[in-house]
């Protein structure tokens, strides 16, 4: 009797050893399959610009608020219009910088004239939301210069990232971080 | 002013850019400024969490089984809770790393830093040596729940298995979805997330709070009904080479420790049955090895059924059905659909991607319908083995590795020399 339970307890541990061992290797050949697939860098969240249809979500489904989304301001393509059209509202009533004819909720987009014609759009980041209104205006009927962008140092880098679940044009996307920020065209 | 067009090429592929007014000379002396564009965080960064969360993981297994101190692990888990939860505000999580792993494994093309897979790898390793020393002192969102067992209840152990299905499903359903659609629904309802950020979704937040007070009564539900991690991690422990003891010295069946554990981890002594009980049991055990083989066949079928119902999870899915107009999606699906349109996608090739989704997603769902069916086999088969024996011991499956039991062993107040033996002294 005693012999007997003695062999099953041997059996009992042999099987155990085996299946730790298999355990071992499983994540041994799972490391090793993530390794032929893994990048070396890791991954931020960004916008494409060329897909972002300025819907607006990056402004209230962030986790952060105010959304790490803003707007940034890429200078090189701006064509410094004078009646702009990410800064105006459609139907200003006039042309200037009264509150009632800007397009900006937080008046975060800032006109300054250089020359005539032209004039500087500058974005305070302080307070932009990233609501996205500029950009799709600009998109609509200027050179597209305006562009949201999340920005790298506010992000929270989830994992899963709130806004992309809803963003519309699947323009949210996981890139490398080595290039932190999309601009939708070569510079 | 002229409009011109100027083709670009874009980062993504070859697309159409308008450049209506050209950037224009300046006559004046002014300088066309430049954005400031901080980066993320350096990537040595990435190196840092890794080797914070292995030095826990390796200080909790010393805390655990080599000095056996129980404010030793609260401190450490008090110092992770502060780190992993707040100031890296829950994301490097090896919970939600599950994710990234399942849907780089089973997905071509998708790829995965190195450091997910090595936060993911970590724990379940500690865990085939030391057990769960993990969820004892490493995890935020175990600590989170352990600061707030005030007053628990005991739950029967059958109870407990029965809860514990849910878990196994959601580990099925996150496994699935990830893999199929890349959607991650660990971090989606990961409830504890909000009050690390002290910001968040309001329902996520509601369903944290709701955790943190149910968390007063029941020790830590999140780990043993819910956290998919913690049950792989829970099935691994049960294979440890060193698992959790009491004490190393011997059991004197007090019972003080089963008293102190919060979450029903530990097991009292067993009475080996009698000759007739042990065939009546072999039998059960026979029947119902039939039995999980049958399961798992249900389970299959019911799993593809249900599989349909699975895939409304994936964006494209719901985009199909939206545009069929069988369902009325929510506005970023109807938004969605527009915009695909317009950048010139065909309702057909919609329709086929969604078909070929929903494919996957039968299989997904046949397969989580028979995992399911070996889970409840499995715990059918070991409630029919009794493990005979004299003395109480931490169930290595479900030992949450917290060391509450070392403060109550008398045992050990003895091996510490807190309290000093009189026998045969006298």
């Amino acid at each position: 009797m005693k012999e007997d339970h003695q062999r099953i307890l041997t059996r009992r541990t042999f099987l155990k050893e085996a299946i730790w061992g298999g355990c071992l290797a499983g994540l041994g050949g799972l490391v090793g399959l993530s390794w032929t697939r893994s990048t070396r860098s890791g991954t931020v969240w960004q916008i494409d610009p060329a897909k972002c249809i300025a819907c607006g979500r990056c402004a209230t489904h962030c986790v952060l608020q105010p959304s790490a989304v803003r707007c940034v301001h890429d200078f090189k393509m701006c064509g410094y219009c004078r009646i702009c059209f990410g800064f105006f509202d459609p139907q200003p009533f006039a042309i200037n910088e009264g509150a009632e004819n800007q397009l900006c909720p937080t008046g975060a987009l800032k006109r300054r004239f250089v020359e005539d014609p032209y004039y500087e759009y500058t974005v305070d980041e302080g307070l932009c939301i990233g609501c996205g209104r500029c950009v799709k205006g600009c998109n609509a009927f200027g050179n597209g210069s305006l562009k949201l962008q999340v920005k790298q140092d506010i992000c929270a880098h989830c994992n899963n990232c709130s806004i992309a679940e809803v963003c519309p044009s699947g323009a949210f996307n996981r890139i490398p971080k080595a290039q932190a920020y999309l601009w939708g065209m070569e510079r | 002013m002229k409009a011109m067009v100027i083709a670009v090429l874009t980062v993504g592929g070859l697309t159409w850019a308008v450049e209506r007014f050209p950037p224009p000379q300046f006559e004046s002396n002014y300088v066309r400024p430049t954005e400031v564009l901080r980066g993320p965080r350096p990537v040595i960064w990435e190196s840092i969490d890794l080797a914070v969360l292995f030095a826990g993981l390796f200080l909790a297994s010393l805390f655990v089984h080599k000095v056996r101190y129980r404010r030793a692990i609260f401190g450490l888990m008090i110092v992770s809770l502060l780190y992993l939860g707040f100031f890296r505000k829950g994301c490097i999580c090896p919970v939600g790393a599950l994710q990234n792993v399942a849907s780089a494994v089973f997905t071509q093309g998708r790829s995965i830093p190195l450091f997910v897979v090595l936060l993911f790898v970590g724990p379940l390793l500690f865990s085939l040596f030391f057990g769960r020393v993990f969820c004892g002192a490493v995890c935020p969102l175990g600590a989170v729940q352990d600061l707030v067992v005030v007053r628990p209840l005991s739950i029967p152990g059958w109870l407990e298995s029965i809860g514990r299905l849910a878990g196994y499903t959601y580990l099925g359903l996150a496994v699935i979805t990830a893999a199929i659609s890349g959607v991650f629904l660990v971090c989606r309802y990961d409830p504890f997330v909000s009050i690390f950020r002290f910001s968040g979704n309001l329902y996520i937040l509601i369903l944290g709070g709701c955790l943190v007070v149910i968390g007063l009564f029941v020790a830590r539900p999140y780990c043993r009904f819910v956290c998919p991690y913690g049950m792989i991690l829970r099935n691994l422990s049960r294979l440890a080479r060193r698992p959790v003891t009491i004490s190393p010295e011997d059991c004197i069946n007090c019972g003080l420790c089963a008293a102190a554990c919060p979450f029903g981890a530990i097991k009292g002594p067993t009475r080996p049955l009698q000759r007739a009980m042990i065939s009546r049991f072999r039998g059960l055990f026979l029947a119902w090895l039939v039995g999980t083989i049958i399961l798992i066949l249900a389970g299959l079928w019911l799993g593809r059924m249900a599989g349909s119902g699975i895939s409304r999870l994936d964006t494209t899915v719901q985009m199909a059905a939206s545009l069929a107009k069988k369902r009325v999606g929510p506005s970023y699906i109807q938004e969605a659909v527009a915009a695909y349109l317009a950048s010139g996608g065909s309702a057909e090739g919609l329709t086929q991607d969604a078909a070929a989704i929903l494919a996957r997603y039968r299989l997904g769902g046949a397969l989580l319908g028979a995992w399911m069916g070996l889970v409840i086999g499995a715990k059918a088969l070991a409630a029919c083995m009794v493990r005979p024996g004299k003395d109480y011991y931490a169930d290595p499956a479900s030992c949450l590795a917290c060391g509450r039991c070392f403060v109550y062993c008398p045992k050990e107040h003895l091996r510490r020399g807190d309290v000093r033996s009189d026998h045969g002294q006298n």
